[in-house]
């Protein structure tokens, strides 16, 4: 499948994996499943940066759902991994209330008392810290949140054909997969 | 993809009750940790140790409900206190500067004996 256009204009893209979920609670853990999934089998990625990926998409998906609840519609949250010869990219893209990334309150300093009157909002500041860029744009349309991580191919990756199953991926059976884990 | 929540309030030398937490903690599964925490706080709980080290994964929604757990009990002149061990758990802490808003200890003894 064809790539979108990266980031910066340059290079060529392949979509890799490209999901939508159900705005609900419960997809967070397939879209996690699948994204790593993809990560660890196309890319040359330690384990500890597949896992800050991971908890990266976790914050994204979070905040694309929430926004959805706030809007009360069955819109779905799209996913997509595509990847160059440097860069993994996970795109998460909703259809709820936009937002301001740039608007959010600063987080008081962890020694301040107040901090701990941010029981939310931390999602934003832990996906700036876990990628090495993100890019959120957001209008009254919805958000979408783009992660670049930085990495080579996989050299013992599996090839690309052997991945084509991911994009047809079966969610409903992942879902039972999960549950009854 | 539950979570497991364990509660050990067998403990008659000292106050705490050890909640003890497995599986993955995320917008889905948080909420069911929140309700035990709100539930052993009404019921009169105020040194509760949160054991995370069955944990496999947690992001800010699990975090938001142990900060919840913490002002509330906090507030009833108690405690929540950690136990974890776990380097990509404890990273979830480090990058948002709640290893020092949270007492974490390394196992469920050093966190009774306080």
């Amino acid at each position: 499948m064809p790539g979108p256009r990266s980031a910066d204009g340059a290079g060529d893209t392949d979509t890799i994996l490209s999901l939508e979920i159900p705005p609900r609670a419960e997809f967070v853990a397939v879209a996690r499943l699948l994204v790593s999934t993809a990560a660890k089998s196309r890319r040359s990625l330690a384990e500890d940066r597949v896992a800050d990926l991971t908890l990266a998409l976790s914050e994204a998906c979070t905040n694309a759902i929430e926004a959805h609840d706030a809007k009360d519609e069955a819109d779905r949250v799209l996913v997509r991994v595509d990847e160059d010869d440097e860069r993994l990219v996970v795109t998460v893209e909703d259809r709820g209330l936009g937002f301001d990334p740039f608007e959010l309150p600063p987080h008081p300093a962890v020694t301040d008392p107040d901090r701990l009157n941010f029981e939310r909002g931390l999602g934003i500041p832990i996906i700036r810290t876990l990628v090495d860029e993100v890019t959120f744009s957001s209008d009254g349309g919805g958000t979408t949140v783009t992660m670049v991580v930085r990495c080579p191919p996989s050299l013992g990756g599996l090839p690309a054909e052997d991945l084509l199953d991911l994009e047809t991926f079966d969610l409903e059976a992942a879902w039972d997969d999960e549950a009854t884990r | 993809m539950d979570l497991g929540i364990d509660v050990d309030d067998s403990r008659t030398s000292t106050p705490h009750v050890v909640v003890a937490v497995r599986g993955e903690v995320d917008i889905a599964t948080a909420p069911k940790l929140r309700e035990k925490l709100v539930e052993l706080a009404s019921q009169g709980a105020q040194q509760v140790v949160v054991d995370l080290d069955q944990v496999d994964f947690l992001d800010s929604t699990g975090l938001g409900v142990l900060i919840g757990g913490m002002k509330r009990l906090r507030g009833l002149d108690g405690d929540l206190t950690l136990v974890c061990t776990s380097p990509r758990i404890l990273k979830v802490f480090e990058i948002t500067g709640l290893n020092r808003a949270f007492t974490i200890f390394d196992s469920v003894d050093a966190a009774v004996a306080g």
